[in-house]
């Protein structure tokens, strides 16, 4: 499902299944994509931030073309407790493997990796980040 | 031939386009139809211009046929050079009958009274287009023919499209021989300026296709079929994106925006803080220039929205920029909370 900002429109709440991961995109050439994603953040339920939520950082490859500040964005990872990740969209080989790691994240999110939970994959990823 | 007329007409040569050449010596008609099939148009750009003056010489060229070349050539590639648009005033009844030849003499004599080292050359086009080129001198010295000032003059309009050149002197004494050879009473900038004279034109003109009130209504669900991209992405947010298509859409119109590069704001209002701390004791207006750049802005602007970069709409003092026929702005305070006043002294 995608949509371009929180909440989602309710008309449609019946056909929506159960969401297991978040996925928030910020394009780092946009303050604006940043400033919608703080907004649509205030509408996400609380249990999602136990490991369901992650922020994906977009436009990583033209490093002249930063509008974001990355502490800005290390900042938000940390205050919501979710894993930051970076990829550049415009490259094949990169939106593949970024694809296939945020399937990898949705297997163990929806409960199909026995053994792994989305929390304690959730702080995995914060304690790598954090070294 | 003068070293001088000779020298130029090669460096008008070297500034087209190899393979624009022939078509323009043939515009310009100064060289005869047998003279031109002696030039190998396939060699280097130097050895043609050079063939060029050599055929000149033997016509014995001189200043004026050489300017019509420098015309022809500006009216080709009009882009290269930066455009501002002038609207003259008067406050008479109406329109008195356009003499072609009387506003020729009016213009050449008023600037050869103030300036006696001046060239003057007119040209006429369809759609009532007059082009004026000037080189400027000085009393002292002969006309620089490499700093030339050109007008676009539509006769059945009130606007004139002026692309001065560095000599920002004699833009005051241009503007006089206009409004005199026209017979108006005053002229004044519009704060308009870009390298598209055709986007000037479309804009002063009215010819982009402009925003109506039109009622667009929704299409129905059963004929809303268009094939999906992949029918496993859901959009969520289909009724945003309509209501930014349709917001777009009455603001900016269907068709291509005219074309421009700046849009410039300059900012002379009061800093607001609400803190207790004053940033300015002084109550001045705080300075700022906000600049837009962009190789076609009104483009980039109408796609902000639709890319997710800007909400829709935009401000106004962003859309406005057509309607207004200005790009370049002062704003100053007003008394009410809508900052903007788009006047300029």
């Amino acid at each position: 499902h995608l949509a371009t900002s929180l909440p989602l429109p309710s008309e449609r709440d019946h056909l929506r299944p159960r969401i297991d991961l978040i996925a928030f995109m910020i394009d780092i050439k946009s303050k604006y994509s940043l400033k919608n994603v703080e907004a649509s953040l205030a509408y996400v339920d609380a249990t999602f931030f136990l490991g369901k939520v992650c922020f994906l950082v977009t436009g990583v490859g033209r490093a002249n073309s930063c509008s974001v500040e990355m502490n800005a964005i290390w900042k938000l990872g940390e205050v919501y407790c979710s894993p930051v990740l970076f990829c550049e969209l415009e490259l094949e080989g990169i939106r593949v493997a970024t694809a296939q790691r945020l399937l990898r994240m949705l297997q163990i999110c929806a409960g199909h990796v026995p053994g792994v939970s989305a929390l304690s994959f959730g702080s995995l990823m914060r304690s790598f980040a954090d070294h | 031939m003068d070293e001088t007329v000779a020298e130029y007409i090669r460096r008008t040569v070297l500034k087209i386009p190899r393979d624009e050449i022939k078509t323009m010596l043939q515009k310009w008609g100064f060289l005869s139809e047998t003279q031109l099939q002696t030039i190998n148009f396939q060699q280097m750009k130097e050895s043609i211009s050079q063939d060029v003056v050599q055929l000149c010489e033997e016509n014995s060229a001189d200043i004026k046929q050489a300017a019509v070349l420098d015309i022809i050539y500006n009216h080709i590639y009009p882009n290269k050079r930066v455009w501002s648009v002038y609207q003259m005033k008067k406050t008479g009844e109406e329109m008195e009958f356009f003499d072609l030849t009387d506003f020729k003499k009016k213009f050449k004599r008023l600037l050869r009274s103030a300036l006696k080292n001046v060239t003057i050359n007119f040209r006429e086009y369809e759609d009532n287009a007059i082009w004026i080129r000037i080189a400027w001198g000085t009393p002292y010295t002969k006309p620089n023919q490499y700093k030339t000032s050109y007008v676009v003059y539509h006769s059945q309009t009130p606007y004139v499209f002026i692309s001065a050149s560095v000599l920002k002197s004699n833009l005051p004494l241009l503007c006089q021989a206009l409004v005199v050879a026209s017979t108006y009473q005053d002229i004044r900038e519009m704060e308009l300026r870009s390298h598209s004279l055709n986007s000037l034109k479309d804009i002063v003109f009215k010819r982009y296709s402009q925003n109506f009130q039109t009622y667009y209504p929704r299409p129905l669900q059963e004929r809303n079929v268009a094939p999906e991209s992949d029918v496993r992405i859901i959009q969520e947010s289909r009724n945003e994106k309509e209501r930014i298509q349709s917001v777009n859409r009455e603001v900016f119109g269907d068709g291509p925006q005219p074309q421009l590069e700046f849009a410039q704001y300059k900012l002379e209002t009061m800093f607001k803080s609400d803190h207790k701390m004053d940033i300015l004791d002084k109550k001045e207006p705080f300075r700022c220039l906000v600049k837009f750049s962009s190789p076609h802005l009104l483009e980039s602007l109408k796609s902000l929205a639709p890319a997710g970069m800007a909400d829709a709409p935009l401000s106004p003092l962003l859309t406005c920029i057509p309607q207004k026929a200005r790009n370049y702005f002062k704003i100053r305070d007003k008394k009410s909370f809508f900052p903007g006043s788009f006047v300029s002294p």
